[in-house]
């Protein structure tokens, strides 16, 4: 336990020490911002739309949940798709090619100690990433009144696809010493996972049911919905566990080769 | 103490090292020696357990490299070709780092860290980042590195390349010190080094050992550079003495 906690203070410093963290987090922020503006605009829009033509019926559907902060948190999950691979991208494949891992793997250290380390590490970046973002719902809370459950159950959901698309960036940078080789296969890995449920209406029940259980944004959906559901935390929960363990395998692989 | 007995790696077809035995006693420095691509650092990663051997048992300080891993690994100091350092730590940060994952004590930890400056001679540079530093100093904190949780064994992959004069008598005459009470595993090109700091030498060639024998005894009748050049080559002719007129040059 103390070597994992050894390891993740290692890892969360060397974000912190390289300009990758700021360029990260100034991205997501930027980004999150464009969408919280764009979206409370449109929704002030449809405001004065609706009051003018006094449709009372509208008025009461339109709500801050579901016109600014749903929206948000998906447009947040995608803008993560593509900055989490960066975060993860350097764990095994920058220790690989500087040398390091052969100080890592002789010390005396569990392979456990080493991926967990790293996880925590990535993990504590990822949540300092979606809590900054926690200043937009924030905003409307002071100004306006929406569910604060819908809003947690939300960023519940944001933090678990984070951890979970972490978790596959450690996996797929546990193969290779090539930065660029584990950044682009985690991309492609978690777009994957985003569409794979496209073709669920035309693909027949069964494998319809498949792709949708498999798809990452299906479960994200519901808890943005403010649906807790133990299926979703179970998904989340297995992607995570699955390539954790996938990437304890991959590590220790070294071992036996 | 290190023992190794037997020690085969393969590569899928290729053979890196071939039933490799020797045996390093406690206060000794044993020269391990051969050419490039001979099998040195793949015999050393097999020792420092950072490889698996194909077959074949290594054994340090009593204890079994593949059953007793997590033990061997918290009694060797290894220094690998390349120093293992992170770019973007400051020199005291990366010692404190590496003695925690070497299990260094919390209450011993600034002493150790204190000593493996004083000996390394980075006090100077204790707070500069390891990217910024010359090759000599990431040479020296390298070694500061392997030495930090005073491990009964040391295995040093090349542990003077890059420094200058100075410092390489300053490393060696460290070395000769901790050698005192301890088993240490030398890798070198540089012969003379050999013959001033190892009590046995061990040259590997192809994958096989070729010489494993006391210094005094190798010198006895030839010098050093002739042992060696006679163990990798292996017809002794004209060519062999050109190389010996050449090295003596």
């Amino acid at each position: 336990m103390k070597n994992v906690l050894t390891i993740a203070g290692k890892e969360l410093r060397s974000y912190f020490v390289s300009p990758i963290a700021y360029v990260v987090l100034t991205g997501f922020l930027l980004l999150g911002g464009w969408f919280f503006f764009n979206l409370l605009a449109r929704f002030n829009f449809l405001l004065s739309l609706y009051s003018s033509f006094r449709n009372p019926e509208a008025m009461t559907r339109l709500n801050l949940n579901d016109f600014v902060i749903a929206p948000l948190l998906h447009n947040l999950s995608v803008v993560l798709v593509i900055l989490v691979p960066v975060i993860t991208m350097r764990s095994f494949a920058e220790e690989k090619r500087s040398g390091t891992y052969e100080l890592l793997m002789t010390s005396p250290l569990s392979m456990t100690a080493i991926v967990l380390g790293k996880f925590f590490g990535a993990f504590v970046f990822a949540l300092i990433m979606v809590l900054l973002t926690a200043i937009y719902p924030l905003i409307l809370l002071l100004y306006g009144n929406p569910e604060l459950g819908i809003i947690a159950s939300g960023y519940l959901g944001l933090l678990l696809i984070a951890t979970a698309f972490i978790s596959v960036g450690l996996l797929t940078s546990s193969f290779t010493e090539n930065q660029i080789i584990a950044a682009v296969s985690c991309l492609v890995t978690l777009l994957l996972l985003y569409i794979i449920s496209w073709p669920a209406d035309t693909s027949g029940p069964v494998l319809g049911s498949v792709l949708r259980y498999l798809s990452l944004t299906e479960h994200f959906g519901e808890l943005v919905k403010g649906i807790i559901d133990t299926r979703d935390l179970v998904y989340f929960l297995s992607v995570i566990v699955l390539s954790l363990f996938l990437t304890h395998r991959s590590v220790e692989s070294i071992r036996w080769r | 103490m290190i023992e190794v007995r037997n020690l085969t790696k393969r590569y899928g077809d290729i053979t890196a090292v071939r039933d490799v035995s020797f045996t390093a006693q406690t206060g000794q420095i044993l020269g391990f020696l051969g050419p490039n691509g001979a099998g040195k650092t793949t015999t050393m990663r097999i020792i420092t357990g950072f490889l698996p051997a194909t077959t074949g048992t290594v054994k340090v300080a009593g204890f079994d490299i593949f059953e007793q891993s997590h033990e061997v690994r918290k009694r060797i100091g290894y220094l690998p070709e390349s120093p293992p350092l992170y770019a973007d730590m400051t020199v005291t940060s990366y010692l404190r780092f590496v003695a925690r994952i070497k299990g260094v004590a919390k209450r011993e930890l600034p002493d150790a860290i204190d000593r493996a400056l004083q000996v390394c001679g980075l006090a100077d540079v204790s707070t500069r980042l390891l990217g910024h530093l010359s090759k000599g100093f990431r040479q020296r904190v390298g070694l500061a590195q392997a030495l930090i949780h005073n491990p009964s064994v040391l295995v040093l992959d090349e542990p003077t390349i890059g420094l200058d004069p100075r410092q390489i008598i300053d490393i060696r005459t460290l070395i000769r010190e901790l050698s005192r009470d301890r088993t240490v595993i030398l890798s070198t090109h540089i012969l003379p080094e050999v013959a001033q700091l190892c009590e046995k030498v061990v040259i590997i060639n192809a994958g096989e050992i070729v010489v494993e024998d006391t210094l005094e005894n190798l010198t006895r009748e030839l010098s050093l550079e002739q042992v060696f050049l006679r163990a990798v080559t292996k017809d002794t002719g004209a060519e062999h003495e050109a190389g010996v007129a050449e090295v003596n040059a």
